[in-house]
């Protein structure tokens, strides 16, 4: 219960209250279109990115209140304080503070109090047009929830005495309380701070006038609060700023003992009053107390001998930024600092007789150190990506200066085209190697994700590159890349071919590819090893020892790969069934699930996925090697990797808290009885009609004795068994948003944050997948509702049942996933869709089959042999050779 | 000072629980919507539960008996999303005075026989006017943060011709609820406001925000205290919570509200958090031991229920409310 007095609250965000005990309460003042020329220029140059970000330095800086005004001549002020407003409220570090809607016209006021959900401060109303309007607008402020500023103006003018104040703020105050029922904790009054020592007579009460006018209102006005903008009263020192920082001190130390508890003051120009010189403050204050005849004459005399020693310029900067302009530019790409890159580069382009020396010279330079230090280990993914922000940032700002030149001698040092292939979408791996590779002076062609053979060869010819990077993720992509290969040769394209990719490997690399390409081709798997390949490559003395050294390391790895998988023996199909898993069914009583059929989740909060994110593989997609948490402390790479944690959890955190992304799901639980290799699906609502017809696949490689040859069949009840067993299906996603969120990074020269974005995207719908079996183990199917594990445990797959997903090591027919999306209907209820590869978009999503049976376990099919191969064409109605190109990375003969 | 303020000050009143729960039981479908009056509607009308006001109304007005039996004071008229804006949808922009007069009405009719029957006990209704689907202070786009989807004048219109049809059929008090942004609550207070000076009404205002997530802060990102401080310059007959949370969640929020304002408070709860599935498992007992402690701090002036919550919920905390006394409170709601 509260009954203390009424205290002025306030609200952006967060409550400000203005308690009796509260000191002093700080008004920013340069998001004022009349007090700083800086944001003029920014709003009528309808910059207003810019414009924000003077309104973030000001709540950085200590601004408590922020005071908007937009009234300028020239200005549309209605809609620049709308959208100015409609900005800052997306902005949670600014919108914590409460706003100060400053305007001399009320529409102005009123459009600002329509946008704002906070309790705000209206500046100001006075009874400068009568009491009619005043009361008028007085009842529309109470309407909109807002405090007041009113000024001491009256029907003849500002008040410039002390009784004129009293007068008027007395009469103001009590319209307001008594006629109009305002709550007097909401009123402000602002009595006018006025310029001394202007040599005029009437001017030498104005401080002294304010102080007492102010102790005045507080002592005589219960709740009222008083405020003044202070830069005014040293307005006759404009130039000197020693003796205006020491006077805007020594004037709201008294103006505070007197009753002044809000105030618009420029921090820049303040000195603390303690350090004020004591003559200094004498002076100072014999002017604004009033205290001797000649205060004025003596504080001008005293003015003039310490001209020009302002605290203003001396703060102090980075010490780095006084180092040689070359070293900066250095500093700034290692640190990757692109606060002053374009300085700099302005500088040295200065310097320059061409602006291209800037890039070859000034920028190289620090590149080439950057390169060292990570070909040294002494730097680390993330931290190159950012150097190459900085980098893309520099030359963005030289292009227009390089263009203008019509400079069409470029010295790149080689053109590398790279692509996704067609089918599949994923491009982190690809992104991160673009980025290296430009970093080390590589022109970079990207062709971005599911880009088609044709296009590739086409772009490859067109633009002349000097190498061809091809990256996919699933497997039909290792095809999509023979298929290249074979292209280039049937076209006697002549260019190398690097490979990489999660699901690419130097086996597939050197038993596929290569043997069909007259090119080179090599596997690179690892950012870090992409310089030096292409280098190597484009190297005009070392190209051919090094082409000709790999052909002979792929070859002997070939053939070592092949006689290897020759001695593995296999079984036939039918003896590989005949070892199946027998599980006792007899005895087993499935849990008959709480929710049978088919659901949806749309919008789903993110930040209850956050506890169920596997942080290692997001480590390792920036070639960071090592187990979350341990990683944070490795010694090679802990701070790396705790920079780059602390980057992607305040990313986290924007993503969830602006809704970046949008994680839905899809799933699905049926009665379902195995038959052979197949699993049958039913109608939960009519259970004897079969809707859908999973194939699995069973292991072939010979076993040890007494180990089943596994299928995913085998952990599902038998039609034969007379009872139905269950089995689910499901698709996670939580990669809407992620490509425009990645785009608009990419727009502005930020790969490192448009990777990041969408590694983060990853690890939440991995995370989905996660929290999604949790919940159908434990509510909605309900068969694990004891269940109790930690996110580690988890992770070690601890839980009863499995979520094996069709792609992968137990059910890598990528087939299997049309039949769930039809099943499910995924794309009709949550818009996830199959590319021609069968690769999922967007790409952070995840989709499988649930099993429940306790003896369920995740293993990998391996090799099969040709017999399966033809019985599961049969299975599932397709040609042999179309059943081949779907498993031929699982087919033991090949 | 209304009949209802004044029993504010002697017990603690009891709201109804969740009308979606109630209407979610009779599986209405699309032909029940819609029944004879709308049966040409050009858009599906399945969902719009507003619309049974007008379509099953007896179905409503057993719910609303329900909870009055169970022991509530006040239950809420079915016209949560009975806006021009939240009826776009269903293109129904133009039966929205009479979806809540007549959701008024018949909420007014139950209310009657009850105070009839005890008299000892009169019943009220609250004319619930819930956030509409818009929000005046965030952008749907996040590429385009100052773009706005509604404008506070669009919503002062929408509200206004909400309000008129509250009043016009019977509402004793209007509600402003689950306010997940509260420039849209703004509106509708300054609506409010604007209506009751035109034409000289005196109901009781209560205001409901609803704290989205475990940061204690509202969808559209204010505190506890800045929502409080931003909605508390209309004079209110009581503020509080609903929503979103289970009581136990809720808890802190409701204490740091009741540590701050001079009004009398309110809480309607959940029925604990959803399971991942969307529905509520906390049962009745669960529930009023949870709003037990709400009583025994006298946190609250008036407590119910909201998702999930059924007759069942508010019969037990209305036996536990009327064992406890209610939350002393400093400021009367004076117009």
């Amino acid at each position: 219960m509260s009954n203390k007095v009424p205290t002025l609250q306030l609200s952006g965000l967060e409550l400000l209250e203005i308690t009796p005990e509260t000191n002093f309460v700080n008004i920013g003042e340069r998001t004022n279109v009349t007090g700083s020329r800086k944001f003029l220029r920014l709003i009528e140059a309808g910059d207003f990115e810019t414009a924000v970000e003077v309104a973030r330095e000001q709540v950085e800086g200590g601004a408590q209140i922020i005071d908007i005004n937009m009234d300028e001549g020239l200005i549309d002020g209605i809609h620049a304080m709308t959208t100015f407003l409609n900005l800052i409220a997306a902005e949670p570090d600014i919108a914590r503070v409460p706003v100060m809607i400053d305007s001399s016209k009320w529409e102005i006021i009123e459009a600002g109090l329509q946008v704002a959900q906070g309790k705000s401060v209206v500046n100001s109303i006075s009874l400068k047009e009568g009491e009619d309007i005043f009361k008028q607008l007085a009842n529309k402020i109470m309407q909109y929830g807002a405090a007041v500023v009113v000024m001491a103006f009256d029907e003849n003018g500002q008040a410039d005495t002390l009784e004129r104040r009293v007068e008027i703020c007395q009469r103001s105050y009590n319209i307001l309380v008594d006629e109009v029922g305002f709550p007097p904790q909401d009123i402000i009054f602002d009595p006018n701070i006025f310029p001394v020592a202007t040599g005029m007579e009437e001017h030498r009460r104005n401080a002294l006038d304010f102080f007492l006018a102010t102790k005045w209102i507080r002592q005589n006005l219960p709740y009222a609060s008083v405020s003044g903008g202070v830069s005014n009263v040293s307005f006759s020192f404009r130039g000197n700023n020693t003796v205006r920082e020491a006077m805007h001190a020594a004037f709201l130390y008294h103006g505070i003992q007197h009753g002044m508890n809000m105030g618009i003051v420029n921090p820049s120009l303040l000195e603390v009053y303690d350090e004020i010189p004591k003559d200094l403050l004498t002076y100072v204050e014999d002017v604004l107390l009033d205290r001797r005849a000649d205060a004025t004459e003596r504080l001008l005399d005293f003015a003039e001998s310490v001209k020009g020693t302002s605290k203003e310029g001396t703060q102090q900067k980075d010490l780095w930024r006084e180092l040689a302009l070359q070293e900066r530019i250095t500093h700034s790409l290692i640190k990757g600092i692109d606060a002053y890159i374009e300085t700099d580069v302005e500088e040295a382009r200065l310097q320059v007789a061409r602006p291209l020396e800037v890039i070859e010279g000034h920028l190289m330079h620090g590149m080439n150190i950057v390169g060292d230090l990570f070909g040294e280990g002494k730097m680390f993914l993330p931290q190159v990506v950012k150097s190459a922000r900085v980098m893309k940032k520099a030359v963005a700002y030289l292009q227009p200066f390089i263009e203008a030149e019509k400079d069409n001698d470029n010295q790149s040092a080689g053109k590398v085209l790279m692509a996704t292939v067609k089918g599949d979408v994923h491009d982190i791996g690809k992104n991160i190697v673009s980025v290296v590779l430009a970093c080390n002076n590589f022109e970079i062609i990207d062709l971005g994700v599911m880009v088609p053979p044709e296009k590739i060869l086409e772009a490859a010819v067109a633009h002349q590159v000097d190498v061809i990077g091809l990256s996919g993720l699933i497997t039909p992509s290792l095809d999509e890349m023979v298929f290249v290969a074979q292209e280039m040769e049937r076209q006697h394209i002549q260019i190398p071919l690097l490979i990489g990719g999660a699901t690419t490997s130097k086996a597939h690399t050197a038993v596929k590819i290569a043997p069909i390409s007259n090119n080179p081709v090599i596997h690179v798997n690892d950012a870090s090893r992409a310089v030096t390949v292409v280098s190597n490559l484009l190297s005009a003395e070392q190209s051919d020892n090094y082409i000709s050294g790999i052909r002979t390391e792929y070859h002997d790895f070939r053939n070592k790969f092949l006689q290897r998988s020759e001695r593995k023996q296999y079984l036939s199909l039918s003896a590989a069934r005949s070892n199946a898993l027998q599980l006792d069914w007899e005895n087993y009583k499935p849990t008959r699930p709480k929710n049978l059929g088919k659901y949806s989740m749309t919008e789903f909060p993110l930040d209850r996925l956050v506890p169920f994110i596997d942080w290692t593989p997001f480590f390792r997609s920036w070639d960071l090697h090592g187990k979350y948490p341990d990683i944070l402390n490795d010694k090679v790479v802990g701070s790396q990797a705790t920079e780059l944690f602390a980057d992607a959890q305040a990313m986290l955190e924007k993503i969830i808290d602006e809704k970046w992304l949008e994680a839905r799901a899809r799933w699905g639980i049926f009665p379902a009885n195995s038959q052979g290799d197949d699993i049958l699906i039913y109608d939960p609502e009519q259970p004897e009609r079969q809707v859908a017809s999973w194939l699995t696949l069973r292991q072939q490689l010979q076993k040890k004795a007494g180990q089943p040859n596994l299928a995913l069949a085998d952990f599902v009840a038998p039609t034969t068994v007379g009872y139905h067993d269950y089995c689910g299906a499901f698709c996670v996603t939580t990669g809407f948003g992620t490509a425009e969120k990645a785009a608009a990074f990419e727009a502005e020269n930020d790969d490192y944050s448009s990777i990041m974005v969408k590694a983060l995207a990853d690890r939440l719908a991995e995370a989905f997948a996660e929290y999604l079996h949790q919940a159908v183990r434990q509510n909605f199917w309900g068969y694990a509702v004891d269940e109790d594990l930690s996110n580690e445990e988890l992770i070690l797959e601890k839980y009863k049942g499995i979520r094996p997903a069709p792609g992968y090591p137990a059910c890598p027919d990528h087939l299997e996933k049309e039949t769930l999306w039809e099943l499910l209907a995924v794309e009709e209820t949550i818009g996830v869709r199959l590319t021609e590869s069968l690769a999922m978009w967007p790409a952070a999503s995840v989709s499988g089959y649930y099993f429940a049976h306790p003896k369920a376990q995740y293993f990998g099919l391996g090799k099969i042999t040709e017999d399966q191969l033809e019985d599961y064409s049969h299975r599932r109605n397709i040609s042999l050779s179309q059943a081949r190109k779907w498993l031929s990375p699982n087919l033991a003969t090949d | 000072m209304s009949q209802i303020e004044t029993l504010l000050k002697e017990r603690i009143l009891v709201l109804d629980g969740a009308m979606g729960t109630m209407i979610q039981a009779y599986d209405f479908k699309e032909a029940d919507f819609r029944a004879k009056r709308f049966k040409d509607h050009p858009v599906p009308l399945q969902g719009n539960n507003d619309l049974l006001t007008l379509t099953q109304p007896e179905a409503i007005k057993s719910i609303h008996a329900k909870y009055f039996e169970a022991g509530a004071d006040i239950v809420e008229t079915n016209t949560f999303s009975s806006t021009s804006i939240g009826m776009a949808d269903y293109e129904m922009e133009d039966w929205v005075y009479e979806l809540n007069y007549e959701a008024a009405k018949i909420a007014k009719e139950v209310a009657k026989d009850f105070t009839a029957k005890e008299p000892h006990k009169p019943r009220f209704v609250a004319g619930s006017i819930g956030p509409t689907n818009r929000t005046a202070s965030m952008s749907p786009d996040v590429n385009d943060p100052g773009f706005r989807a509604v404008t506070f004048q669009d919503l002062v219109t929408a509200y206004k011709e909400q309000v008129e049809g509250l009043i016009a059929g019977g509402a004793d008090i209007l509600l402003v609820e689950t306010v997940f942004d509260t420039l849209n609550a703004k509106a509708a207070l300054f609506a409010i406001h604007e209506l009751k000076q035109q034409n000289n009404w005196n109901h009781p205002i209560m205001v409901s925000g609803t704290i989205t997530d475990a940061s204690g802060r509202t969808l559209s990102g204010q505190t506890v205290e800045a929502f409080t401080v931003s909605v508390s310059h209309i004079p209110l007959m009581s503020i509080g919570f609903n929503c979103a949370l289970g009581a136990d969640q809720l808890y802190p929020y409701l204490k740091r509200l009741s540590d701050l304002t001079p009004f009398a408070t309110s809480a309607h709860p959940n029925a604990g958090l959803p399971n991942a599935f969307g529905a509520y498992d906390q049962t009745a007992e669960e529930m009023r031991d949870l709003v037990q402690k709400y009583l025994e701090d006298t946190l609250v002036n008036i407590v119910g229920g909201c998702c999930g919550t059924t007759p069942d919920h508010i019969r037990l905390i209305a036996e536990a409310a009327a064992k406890c006394k209610p939350r002393p409170f400093y400021q009367e709601a004076h117009v």
